[in-house]
């Protein structure tokens, strides 16, 4: 039997084309064991070591980007890993998001049992996930991405020991979020009967031999219909949103900035790499479905918005009409699935998704400063005359929530441009008027807030709210950012472009 | 396929009842050890299509890690819970609920079930790559050998990657389990 062990030859491994994704994980695993080795280090090194690991992925990755630029996108590790501008620029987001939350959590731990490396090796494993889910070329490869964001996800959700609604957030999210991963895995399992294989190169190959076969092709269909409930939970589209507004409130806010964005992003970017990478063969069978879930995201987040008394909640049903915003992008996409020419819905959505990162990690910032101020209250009170006492946060505050209503001259008129117009250009009006119906609709939401924040006089408990450093240098930098990339966006477009250059 | 002979369908069968039996009982048991215990049929109801599908490996590993190994870490932490006794699960906040469940569920296996009669031909078209030339070399070795090629071959990057959510999973216990003191700074969510 020895000698069958020399005959076999692995896969060649390019190591360093997988360096951004060795660099998160070696730091999560440096992190814990030099964490539990050490005694307890100094304030904020945990932060710091966790935002360099990040950051050292992020700049390997624009390493890795000149070489796919230069030499065309590729595939690793024997077609399970796809190496393209696409995968690239969404671990570059992922980098970025990861250090700005990681600033967020260092105050935010500090005093509490939780101040140690885990919460960090959780946001760089997690982060390692959700690059997995980018750039995964194999259907459980991209199942396994899944696993590990979403695990990481339900604790750090819960890991808020002392507040009942974190475990109840973290509780709720773990059984719905398991729920929708066997909905996932059950139509990997069907489009594996239907074309024979999981990875994603041999399963357009498969599919392209079968057209003249006339096969009934209902198998695919299930599969792909199940594929759709996975994905539509993981990016909280309506009529799989029911967890969002709960666990988004629940969660420390912190790890509520990490969801919309890094779980948003990776989600997306997981949902395009099966839907228009993998099956642009059932384009025409997805796309209306799409269709429909973009229009319920779009009305239901921005109508129920309006009622909402917790700023919190209200964001958590914003990123929901976010969600119907990208999917009208995913939907524009879909009109030209697997052409030589893919339009520009994909690179619409991945502007989009880095856009709203920044801002909404912007938000959630500005919220963790005024919630701890207010002894934990998030309600829309505890914002009143916000600008009286902090005028800079208040300023902050509302760039992000102007960008978030897609006002011109902010980050996110380029984002809801990018889409709307990707939209027009495959000749999908309806959705796109009803985009922009329901932008307005979530304009009343922001404007109600910004008006709380400005008018109203706050109330007798009016010592200093504190901006711990790492904090207000996020939400400077997040507004300076929101601010530049909406006055000066071409650099961030031109790179969005080519991301349509996949591999498989 | 289709020159099965008489015993290969009454074996299908049988552990079709079993896997079939056994997941309704996990679910419709109101004790928790009797739940447990119907999961054990389940996964004993896979080993025996394993087995009928000539995949010994997977059989064995099926009945030591599932049925051996994970069900009794179950039966530990319902008894050290004190959970193992019948409880009242009749009560519904809401009411619509179940009705809705049963009507979805009723649905979407109606779905599933027409969507692989209508396309069972499909399997023939596209035959999978796995581990179905497991028993064609008549080598006894075959299966392992066939199912490490497989492991350490097109799906290494896979296999590599469960020991990341072994990690998150080890981190999260650690997370979770930590005891935090009663004199610790009340952390601000609570107050609300």
């Amino acid at each position: 039997m020895l000698a069958q062990v020399d005959t076999f030859v692995g896969p060649e491994v390019n190591w360093f084309a997988l360096s951004p994704l060795i660099a998160l994980v070696a730091g999560a695993l440096l992190m814990m064991l030099a964490g539990a080795l050490t005694p307890r280090w100094p304030n904020g090194l945990y932060a710091l070591a966790c935002a360099t690991t990040a950051g050292t992925a992020g700049a390997l990755a624009m390493v890795q980007w000149d070489d796919i630029t230069d030499n065309g996108p590729t595939t690793l590790v024997a077609g399970a890993v796809a190496f393209d501008t696409f995968s690239m620029f969404v671990t570059i987001l992922i980098c970025v998001s990861i250090i700005l939350v990681a600033m967020l959590a260092d105050d935010y731990l500090r005093g509490t049992p939780n101040d140690g490396p885990e919460i960090y090796a959780l946001l760089l494993t997690a982060g390692a996930g959700g690059v997995v889910m980018a750039s995964a070329n194999d259907l459980i490869v991209l199942f396994l991405g899944l696993e590990t964001l979403s695990l990481a996800l339900y604790v750090l959700a819960a890991s808020n020991r002392r507040s009942n609604r974190s475990g109840e957030s973290g509780i709720k999210y773990f059984v719905l979020g398991g729920f929708a991963s066997a909905f996932f895995l059950y139509g990997i399992a069907l489009v594996y009967g239907a074309t024979g294989t999981t990875n994603i190169s041999e399963m357009v190959v498969a599919l392209q031999n079968t057209v003249d076969l006339e096969t009934p092709d209902g198998l695919a269909l299930a599969g792909v219909a199940l594929l759709l409930v996975g994905l539509g939970f993981k990016v909280a589209a309506v009529p799989f949103h029911i967890w969002t507004p709960d666990v988004y409130q629940g969660a420390p806010s912190p790890v509520t900035a990490f969801m919309a964005s890094v779980a948003k992003a990776a989600a997306f970017a997981a949902m395009l790499r099966v839907l228009v990478i993998a099956l642009p063969f059932y384009r025409d069978d997805w796309r209306p479905v799409i269709w429909v879930l973009a229009l319920l995201s779009l009305l239901v987040g921005s109508v129920v918005a309006v009622v909402q008394t917790d700023v919190k909640r209200m964001l958590a049903y914003s990123s929901i009409s976010h969600a119907g915003f990208l999917l009208v992008g995913v939907e524009a996409a879909g009109h030209t699935a697997g052409e030589l020419d893919p339009g520009s819905g994909m690179s619409a959505v991945m502007l989009y998704l880095m856009l709203y990162s920044v801002m909404v990690i912007g938000s959630f910032a500005v919220v963790l400063v005024v919630q701890r101020h207010a002894g934990g209250d998030s309600s829309i009170e505890a914002f009143r005359g916000l600008s009286m006492r902090r005028p800079a946060i208040a300023t902050a505050f509302t760039v992000f929530l102007l960008a978030q209503a897609g006002v011109p001259f902010t980050s996110g008129f380029i984002a809801k441009f990018g889409v709307i117009q990707a939209a027009v250009d495959v000749d999908s009006y309806a959705i796109a008027v009803i985009a922009m119906v329901s932008a307005v609709i979530a304009a009343f939401v922001y404007l109600r807030i910004m008006l709380t924040v400005w008018t109203g006089t706050p109330a007798e408990n009016s010592e200093p709210i504190r901006v711990p450093l790492a904090v207000g240098v996020t939400i400077a930098g997040a507004a300076v950012f929101t601010l530049f990339a909406g006055i000066i966006p071409g650099w961030l477009i031109d790179a969005t472009d080519t991301v349509t250059q996949y591999a498989r | 396929m289709n020159d099965a002979t008489f015993l290969e369908y009454v074996v299908f069968f049988a552990a079709a009842v079993m896997i079939l039996g056994g997941a309704v009982g996990v679910v419709a048991f109101r004790n928790p050890v009797h739940a447990a215990l119907g999961l054990v049929l389940t996964l004993f109801g896979v080993a025996v299509q394993f087995v009928a599908m000539e995949a010994h490996f997977l059989a064995a590993v099926q009945i030591i890690v599932y049925a051996g190994a994970i069900v009794v870490l179950f039966l530990f932490v319902i008894m050290l819970l004190g959970v193992d006794r019948s409880i009242d699960l009749s009560i519904e906040p809401l009411n619509v609920q179940r009705p809705l469940a049963a009507i979805m569920s009723v649905g979407l296996l109606a779905l599933i079930g027409a969507a692989i009669v209508q396309s069972r031909d499909a399997l023939e078209i596209n035959p999978g790559t796995g581990v179905d030339t497991a028993t064609a070399t008549g080598d006894n070795d075959a299966n392992i050998n066939q199912l490490a090629t497989n492991l350490f071959g097109d799906h290494v990057f896979a296999f590599q990657l469960t020991s990341v959510l072994l990690i998150v999973a080890v981190v999260g216990t650690v997370l979770m389990t930590r005891k935090w003191p009663k004199g610790a700074e009340e952390p601000v969510e609570d107050v609300a």
